[in-house]
C-alpha cells in the first residue's frame, strides 16, 4: 500500500506536489471546495460593490461602467466559480464514499478537470485590469452587446469560458464513468444514494449543454475576429438567434446547478428526521423529468422578443409542468419529515429553509412563466429576486447544509453547533432582508443591471443592501466556522457522525481515511 | 467487461456526444434558425428578388405602406427614404426609392438589411427589385436614389392595412475587402 499524503511535516515541495499531481478523489474535491470557496468569496465581493452603489440613489463609490462589470463578473464567477464547482468537489469527495468505490474511475482527468479551473478564472479576472475593462454585457453575454460593443478583453472571457466549459465536460465524464462502473457489488442503480442519482442526471446535462456553451461562444469568437454574421444584422445573421442558442444552454443550466443541491437535501432530511426518504423512486423519476423538461422550455427566458403567439403558449405550458415533477420532491421532503424524529442541527436547518425558500422561488417562477405577465416582470428586480431566491437559497443553502453535514467526515472535527446555528440564522435573516424586497421593487417597475435608480425606489433598496451586508457576513462566519472546526474542533472518531445518517459513506472511520474501499464493500 | 475497457468506452462515448453537441450548436441550429424564420415570417426578413406570375390587382383594397430607415451606429451616410409612405392597391407594382449620400471623404460599401411589421406579412411583400439585394457602393462624397419595386401579394391576410418596411443601412467596407465576407 502506498504511503499516506505528503503533509507540511514532509517540506512545502513535497506538500505542494501533492496537491498538484493528486489524483486522489478526497484531495481533489478538497481543492475543488476550497477553489469554489475562494470564488463564492470573490463574486460576493462583486455583490458587495453592487449593493453599496445601490445603497443609494445617485453615483456614489463607483462609475456606471465599473458598475457594469461588477454585475457581469458577479454572475459568471458565481454560477462557473462558486457553485458549479463546490458541487463538483462534493461529488468528488461523496460519490466514491457512497457506492463504495476506492476513487473516481479516471483519476488523472479528474486532476487536469481541476487544474485548469485556475487558470480559466485567472484569464477571466485579469480582464478587469486591462485597458476598456473586464466583461460588460451581463452575465448573459447577449450579442450584439458582447460582441461589436464589447470591450476588447472579450476575447480573454470566451477562452475562460472554453477552460471552464472542458473542465465541466470531464468533470461530468468521470462522475459518470464512475457511476457506471465502480458500484459496490449488489448495488444496483435503484438502489444508490439519491445524491449520486441527482449528479448522474446532471453530469449528462452538462455533457449535453456545456459544448453549446462552447459553441455560443465560439461563434461569438468567429463574429468579432474572423468575419462571420452569426449574430450580426449586417451580413445577415440576427442577434435573437444568440438568445436562442445561449438559453438552449442556459435553462438545462439552472437545472445543472439545482439538481445537486435537490440531491444534498435528499441526504440530510431524512438524515434527522430519523425515516428512510419517503418516495424514493419517484425522486429520481422526478430528477429525470425535470432534465429532460429543461431542454424544452428555454425560450421562456426571451418571451419578450416578438415570438408568435403559439410559441408563447407553448414555452409557457412546457414551463409550467416542470412545477409537476418539482412539486413532487418537495412533497417528499415534508413527508420525509412528516412524523419524524426531528431534530435542528445546523446541516438540517439549512434543510428546512432551502425547502421552503426553494419552494417560494419556484412560486415566482411560476409567475414569470405566465408569458403575458412576464412582459411586466422582464429584466426587472423581481427576476433578480427570483433567480437569487433558487440559486442562494437552493444552491448555496444546500452546499452550506452539505458542508456542516459532512464536515466531520472529512476531517474527523466536529464543528461547533452554537456557532453553526448562529451562521445558520444569521444568512437566513439577512438572505431575507436583501432579496425579499427585491421582489416589491421588480413589481414596482425598477430595472435590473442599472448602477442608479429612481427615487421612488430608495428605501427598498437600502434595506436590500443592509440585508446584502449581513449575508455576506454570514460567509465570512461560515469561513470562520470551517477553519475552527479543523484546527480546533472536538474530535470524532465515530464512523456515523449522525443517529439517523444511513450509507456506506457512514460505514468508514472518521477522518476518512486516504483510501478506502479498496476492497468493495457488500451493500445488502 | 474489466473496468478499465467499460470506463474507455464511457469516455469515448461522452466525447462523442459532446462534440456531437458543439457541432450542433453552430452548424444546425443558426440554419434552424433560419429556416423556422423562412417557414414562419418572423423576424421581418423579406424573401429574395420575385419574379411576378400574377397580374391581378385588387383595386377594391388599399394598403398604405411605410417606409423607415435607420443607421446602424457606425454608419455615418444620410439614409432615407424619399417618400414617407405610399398607398398601393394589392398585385400592383411600386416603385419607390431611398436616397443615401456618403458624406464622408473615403469611399464607402453599404449593406442595406430590410425588416417588416407585422411579422407574419412577410410572405405577401414581394420585391421585384431591390437594393437591398447587392452592396451598394458609393464613392467619397457620392450620392445615389436607390431603387425598390414591390408588389404586396393579393393574398394579404384581410386585417392588414397597413405594413411598415425599415431599412437598416450598415457600413460593410471592411467587410466587402475581406475575403471570408466573399465566401
Amino acid at each position: 500500500m502506498a504511503h499516506g499524503p505528503a503533509t507540511l511535516a514532509d517540506g512545502w515541495r513535497a506538500y505542494i506536489s501533492r496537491w498538484v499531481f493528486t489524483t486522489n478523489h478526497k484531495d481533489i474535491g478538497t481543492l475543488y471546495l476550497w477553489f469554489s470557496f475562494a470564488m463564492f468569496l470573490m463574486g460576493g465581493a462583486f455583490a458587495m460593490v453592487i449593493r453599496a452603489e445601490l445603497f443609494q440613489p445617485g453615483m456614489q463609490l463607483i462609475r456606471p461602467e465599473f458598475f457594469n462589470q461588477m454585475t457581469t463578473m458577479h454572475g459568471l464567477v458565481m454560477v462557473f466559480g462558486a457553485i458549479m464547482p463546490a458541487f463538483v468537489g462534493l461529488a468528488n469527495w461523496m460519490i466514491p464514499l457512497m457506492i463504495g468505490a476506492p476513487d473516481m474511475a479516471l483519476p488523472r482527468m479528474n486532476n487536469l478537470s481541476f487544474w485548469i479551473l485556475p487558470f480559466a478564472f485567472a484569464i477571466l479576472t485579469s480582464t478587469l485590469f486591462m485597458e476598456g475593462g473586464g466583461p460588460n454585457f451581463g452575465w448573459t453575454f447577449y450579442a450584439p452587446l458582447s460582441t461589436t460593443y464589447a470591450p476588447e478583453s472579450v476575447n480573454f472571457f470566451i477562452f475562460a469560458i472554453h477552460i471552464m466549459g472542458a473542465s465541466s465536460i470531464m468533470g461530468s465524464i468521470n462522475i459518470i464513468a464512475t457511476v457506471m462502473n465502480m458500484r459496490a457489488p449488489g448495488m444496483t442503480y435503484m438502489k444508490m444514494p439519491l445524491f449520486v442519482w441527482t449528479w448522474v442526471i446532471t453530469a449528462f446535462l452538462l455533457v449535453a449543454v456545456m459544448p453549446v456553451l462552447a459553441g455560443a461562444v465560439t461563434m461569438m469568437l468567429m463574429d468579432i475576429n474572423f468575419g462571420t454574421s452569426f449574430f450580426d444584422a449586417a451580413g445577415g445573421g440576427d442577434p435573437v438567434l444568440f438568445q436562442h442558442v445561449f438559453w438552449f444552454f442556459g435553462h438545462p443550466e439552472v437545472y445543472i446547478i439545482i439538481l445537486p443541491a435537490f440531491g444534498v437535501v435528499s441526504q440530510i432530511i431524512p438524515t434527522f428526521s430519523r425515516k428512510p426518504l419517503f418516495g424514493y423512486s419517484s425522486m429520481v423519476y422526478a430528477t429525470a423529468a425535470i432534465a429532460f423538461l429543461s431542454f424544452v422550455v428555454w425560450a421562456h427566458h426571451m418571451f419578450t422578443v416578438g415570438m408568435p403567439i403559439a410559441g408563447e403558449l407553448y414555452f409557457m405550458y412546457a414551463t409550467m409542468l416542470i412545477a409537476v415533477p418539482t412539486g413532487v420532491k418537495v412533497f417528499n421532503w415534508i413527508t420525509t419529515m412528516y412524523k419524524g424524529s426531528l431534530t435542528f442541527e445546523t446541516p438540517m436547518l439549512f434543510s428546512i429553509a432551502f425547502v421552503i425558500l426553494f419552494t417560494f422561488g419556484g412560486f415566482t417562477g411560476l409567475m414569470l412563466s405566465i408569458a403575458a405577465a412576464d412582459m411586466q416582470y422582464h429584466d426587472t428586480y423581481f427576476v433578480v429576486a427570483h433567480f437569487h431566491y433558487v440559486m442562494v437559497a437552493g444552491a448555496v443553502f444546500s452546499g452550506t447544509a452539505a458542508i456542516y453535514y459532512w464536515l466531520p467526515k472529512w476531517c474527523g472535527k466536529m464543528y461547533n453547533e452554537t456557532m453553526g446555528q448562529v451562521q445558520f440564522w444569521v444568512a437566513f435573516i439577512g438572505f431575507n432582508i436583501a432579496f425579499m424586497p427585491q421582489h416589491f421593487l421588480g413589481l414596482a417597475g425598477m430595472p435590473r443591471r442599472y448602477a442608479d435608480y429612481g427615487l421612488q425606489f430608495a428605501d427598498w433598496n437600502m434595506v436590500s443592501s443592509i440585508g446584502a451586508f449581513i449575508y455576506g457576513g454570514a460567509q465570512i462566519m461560515l469561513l470562520y466556522n470551517v477553519i475552527a472546526t479543523i484546527r480546533n474542533g472536538k474530535p470524532t472518531t465515530e464512523e456515523k457522525t449522525w443517529e439517523g445518517a444511513e450509507g456506506l459513506e457512514w460505514t468508514v472511520p472518521s477522518p476518512a481515511p486516504y483510501h478506502t474501499f479498496e476492497k468493495p464493500p457488500e451493500f445488502k | 467487461m474489466s473496468t478499465d475497457a467499460s470506463n474507455r468506452r464511457v469516455v469515448v462515448k461522452s466525447l462523442f456526444g459532446a462534440a456531437g453537441m458543439f457541432a450542433f450548436a453552430i452548424f444546425v441550429l443558426p440554419p434552424m434558425y433560419d429556416l423556422f424564420c423562412e417557414i414562419t415570417g418572423l423576424g421581418g426578413k423579406t424573401g429574395d428578388e420575385y419574379t411576378a406570375v400574377d397580374v391581378r390587382v385588387d383595386t377594391s383594397r388599399e394598403v398604405r405602406v411605410r417606409f423607415l430607415a435607420s443607421n446602424n451606429a457606425s454608419m455615418p451616410w444620410v439614409f432615407k427614404p424619399t417618400k414617407d409612405s405610399v398607398v398601393v392597391h394589392p398585385g400592383e407594382p411600386t416603385e419607390i426609392t431611398y436616397f443615401a449620400h456618403n458624406v464622408t471623404d473615403q469611399d464607402m460599401v453599404s449593406q442595406a438589411i430590410p425588416s417588416l411589421v407585422p411579422n407574419n406579412v412577410a410572405d405577401y411583400f414581394h420585391k421585384t427589385e431591390c437594393f437591398c439585394f447587392e452592396n451598394q457602393p458609393l464613392a467619397a462624397g457620392d450620392q445615389a436614389d436607390l431603387k425598390l419595386v414591390f408588389i404586396i401579394d393579393p393574398d394579404l391576410p384581410a386585417g392588414v392595412n397597413s405594413v411598415t418596411l425599415s431599412y437598416t443601412i450598415f457600413d460593410i467596407t471592411d467587410r466587402a475587402a475581406d475575403p471570408i465576407a466573399q465566401l
